[in-house]
């Protein structure tokens, strides 16, 4: 069983695994009691399971743990909660962007990645920096809003 | 009097939410906010609160601190439910909004609604929560006359306090009946309050789950876990018919704490490690027996309309259409195809059972606990009356996805291995195995006058027999357990006509016996490709004719409801009146087109109409929709902004499913298994929408979670047979097959 140690939303941290292959996902929600990361597909397909490592948009269900050693991860529980959300959740409360919301936390974390590189973008820039987030809701039209509106903010 | 009993009531609730089981029982229905019910049971599934539906208890516990817990069977599976249910009973109750708790879908403590389904969750589920809290509104009002020692005609109740209505001392609901309960039966005619009146209905309350899900507090049935709860995988086989030959455990000595569990068919895998459990099951060698049952999709329209029949069944028949069509001046008939889709769910299955012998816990985003309860009970021999089935938000399910199937898979692992087990699929087992929306042939005739007048309509549609019972569950199939093959797909048969005056119809529904995949409802079953070919084949008609769509379907609708959303949603588009197809299509390599479509949803409940502007690249055969606008009227509109979330989403989803998606399988599996053979619509392709909701407080509500949906198809097609003088029959628009048919021009 190794050990890796990285930071976690800013508080250096440990984990076990017994397979350096697992993905940074399970470690993550199983033994760091993180659930912002949602498992899609396992696959880098669908965005649900997005954290930033070192402030990059990162897949974090393809991610082997070994790979997390040393860096530093942001989940969605890194941001900010309902009392002090982030400005891109802030944007995304205000603008009710999101119907089931399994998805919502690869919309925040890839918005907020995407806001730090283009922090003015126009619609279709922001269209285009989502391109690889699925919402099987049809929330689309919310999600855009609250991206142009964090970047208002 | 009231009784003294207690009733179950939320309390503080740890951080994590967790569920410990034995002598004390926390459930958690978190919504970011301290929301749970505490229990000290001796029997999960008997805790003494009332379920019965005539019981104004079942419905609604008044605390003494004067908050209000709502309980329904219906679940919010992303759609707004969860606060529109809870405006509608503090507006009867006359107590604010966010004093209100509401606790779904638990079979030990929520009414059997019905499944969340058919668009019922608000028409069923709130509108019985509103005669509940309109039953206790006066009850209160009576204990506030003893209390205030007035008669009850000079009180009123609002703000949680019942007071005179000409002013002075109140009492608050909680002095007057918070712990006890009403101990009365609902009363259907217990007085509604006047929608002239509303404080609360009608208005954009912000939905309470939201900021937890921007914030990673709130618990999804994919976050939940229980002590002792060990991790399952199945092993799913190669073909869908295959059986196993030999499974050689010694192929995943290496991963720690796994064991491997067979029965029959049934291979599956638990660990106490989640990550383990996936490693086990990817890696398990399983020698599958071959199997090529399928007729795979390519042919699928060929395999249906040539399928054995169950019966032929009239759906409607009005007039006599043979004579008519005989002397009809123009002859039309087309044949339309709507392709086996996917829930295609964002978040796999997953599910959570605690099988004991004694009693049983399931934990599950089914839309659906209280028939999971009956059903789980016999076909798993489950201790009858001691099963408790509890909701948790899955990802949106859009109707009866895998759900089912992961908790049986869980409930039969944790059966068979005497811990709790919790099973979430893995991608290409949600896309694969969950029972698909099934395809639908429609061949349409019309005969019309010279000037398009339908004097005869004929609809055969080809669809699976709705067998009754419950859909067979993979891992009792797999495991060779006894149970129903029902195959209900919902309303399959329902928006077949056309709305406009026709006074010879005819519309026939065959049957089928059999379909090549287990069949279920998909979000607004049957009516999205019942109105996306009836919509075009009128749209054949009016452009045959000459005659401008809209104008085509105003002059034919006597209905003011209809009339006003198909005015609204042409005006906000700017529809110039014109034929098609459009002669100045050309921009470019692009052509331009416009189309419209309207629908009242099942016949009976919403009007929708909806405009929408295309540009197809006549060379790749790609479309790009350009702008949608859409007109809705469901009557009373409880939350304008849920609701407009629903009808935004419902376009996008139908855009998506009419642009690009059909379940692709072979001779003995399904290969669209993940977002790249399934694909679905990505945010570079998302239009312009713009959304009008026509509110009218004064007539009865009706369901808007599918119904704007159902225009999707008819007005794509109808925009593309503007742009191009193309018409497109088969879904999904494809570049393929829309290059193909522009070739074949």
């Amino acid at each position: 069983m190794a050990t890796y140690k990285f930071q976690v939303n800013g508080r250096a941290t440990s984990a076990e695994s017994w397979d350096p292959a697992q993905p940074l996902l399970y470690v993550l929600r199983n033994q760091l009691g993180l659930h912002g990361p949602k498992f899609g597909c396992g696959l880098s397909q669908c965005g649900a399971c997005t954290v930033l490592i070192d402030g990059k948009a990162t897949r974090s269900c393809v991610t082997p743990v070994r790979q997390a050693e040393g860096r530093s991860v942001t989940t969605l529980e890194g941001l900010g909660t309902p009392q002090t959300p982030d400005p891109v959740q802030a944007a995304f409360i205000a603008e009710q962007a999101a119907q089931c919301g399994y998805c919502t936390n690869g919309m925040i974390m890839a918005a907020k990645s995407f806001l730090a590189q283009n922090p003015k973008p126009t619609l279709e820039q922001a269209k285009q920096g989502l391109a690889g987030n699925l919402c099987r809701c049809g929330t689309h039209t919310r999600v855009l809003r609250a991206v142009m509106r964090a970047a208002r903010a | 009097m009231t009784t003294l009993s207690s009733i179950p009531r939320p309390s503080s609730i740890s951080r994590r939410d967790l569920l410990k089981t034995g002598s004390t029982l926390v459930v958690s229905f978190t919504l970011g906010l301290k929301r749970s019910v505490a229990q000290t049971a001796s029997s999960d599934a008997d805790l003494g609160k009332p379920v019965d539906p005539k019981q104004v208890d079942t419905f609604l516990a008044v605390h003494a601190d004067g908050s209000v817990t709502v309980y329904t069977g219906k679940v919010d599976l992303g759609t707004g439910l969860r606060v529109a249910i809870r405006q509608m009973a503090a507006e009867e109750l006359g107590v604010p909004v966010e004093r209100v708790e509401l606790i779904e879908g638990d079979t030990a403590l929520t009414p059997d609604q019905g499944a969340t389904g058919g668009s019922t969750g608000l028409t069923r589920g709130g509108v019985e929560v509103r005669q509940a809290a309109a039953t206790a509104r006066q009850a209160l009002l009576k204990l506030g006359a003893d209390r205030l020692n007035r008669p009850a005609s000079e009180l009123a109740l609002d703000n949680g306090q019942v007071h005179p209505i000409a002013g002075g001392v109140g009492v608050g609901i909680g002095d007057l009946i918070g712990g006890k309960k009403f101990a009365m039966s609902v009363d259907a005619n217990a007085p509604l309050k006047p929608p002239a009146s509303y404080n609360v209905v009608g208005k954009p309350v912000s939905r309470p789950d939201i900021p937890a899900k921007c914030t990673a507090k709130h618990t999804y049935i994919q976050d939940f876990s229980v002590p002792g709860m060990l991790h399952g995988r199945v092993i799913r086989p190669p073909s869908i018919g295959s059986k196993v030959v030999s499974v050689d455990e010694s192929s995943i000595r290496a991963i720690p704490d796994v064991r491997v569990v067979r029965i029959e068919n049934f291979v599956g895998v638990v660990a106490r490690d989640e990550w383990a459990a996936v490693r086990a099951a990817r890696d398990l060698k399983v020698v599958w027996s071959d199997w090529q049952g399928l007729p795979g999709n390519a042919a699928l329209d060929r395999y249906v309309r040539a399928a054995a029949i169950d019966k032929d069944q009239p759906i409607v028949t009005r007039g006599d259409t043979a004579p008519a069509m005989t002397g009809a001046a123009k002859k039309f008939s087309a044949t339309y195809y709507w392709p086996n889709q996917s829930h295609a769910s964002l978040g796999p299955s997953c599910a959570i059972a605690d099988i004991r012998a004694d009693r049983a816990t399931i934990w599950t985003a089914s839309q659906a606990t209280h028939n999971m309860r009956e059903n789980f009970t016999k076909v798993f021999d489950l201790p009858k009356g001691k099963v408790r089935v509890i909701y948790l938000d899955g990802a949106g399910c859009y109707g009866g996805n895998g759900n089912d199937d992961a908790a049986a898979d869980a409930a039969l692992l944790s059966k068979t291995v005497g811990q709790p087990v919790r099973v979430q699929w893995m991608r290409q087992e949600e896309h694969g195995w969950d029972p698909k929306g099934p395809q639908q042939l429609l061949d349409l005739r019309a005969g019309t006058d010279a000037q398009g007048n339908v004097l005869a309509w004929e609809t055969e549609i080809w669809v699976p027999t709705g067998v009754p019972g419950a859909r067979p569950l993979l891992a009792a199939d797999a495991a060779g357990i006894a149970q129903d093959h029902g195959q209900g797909a919902g309303l399959l048969t329902q928006n077949c006509d056309p709305p406009y005056a026709a006074s010879n119809v005819k519309v026939v529904a065959h049957l089928t016996k059999e379909t090549p995949l287990r069949p279920s409802n998909l979000r607004a079953p049957g009516k999205i490709g019942n109105v996306f070919a009836v919509e075009s084949f009128t749209d054949e008609i009016a452009a045959s004719a000459g005659v401008d769509p809209v104008a085509y379907r105003l002059d034919r609708l006597k209905d003011p409801r209809a009339i006003e959303v198909i005015k609204k949603a042409t005006e906000m588009f700017g529809w110039q009146k014109r034929p098609s197809p459009n002669s100045r299509a050309l921009e470019g390599k692009l052509a331009i087109g416009r189309g419209v479509a309207y629908a009242r949803y099942k016949q009976a409940e919403n009007y929708v109409a909806m405009a929408m502007e295309v540009a197809v690249d006549r060379s790749t055969g790609q479309i790009a929709v350009r702008r949608v606008t859409c007109a809705h009227d469901c009557g009373l509109i409880v939350n304008p902004d849920a609701l407009r979330n629903q009808v935004e989403g419902l376009i996008v989803q139908t855009l998506s499913r009419t642009l690009h998606e059909e379940v692709k399988f072979d001779r003995s599996r399904v290969t669209s298994i993940d977002w790249m053979t399934y694909p679905i619509l990505r945010f570079p392709e998302v239009p312009q929408i713009e959304v009008a909701l026509i509110d009218r407080p004064e007539l009865p509500l009706l369901g808007a979670g599918e119904a704007a949906g159902v225009t999707v198809g008819a007005a794509l097609g109808n925009a593309v047979f503007d742009a191009t003088g193309v018409r497109l029959r088969t879904a999904p628009f494809t570049p393929e097959r829309v290059k193909a048919a522009l070739t074949a021009e």
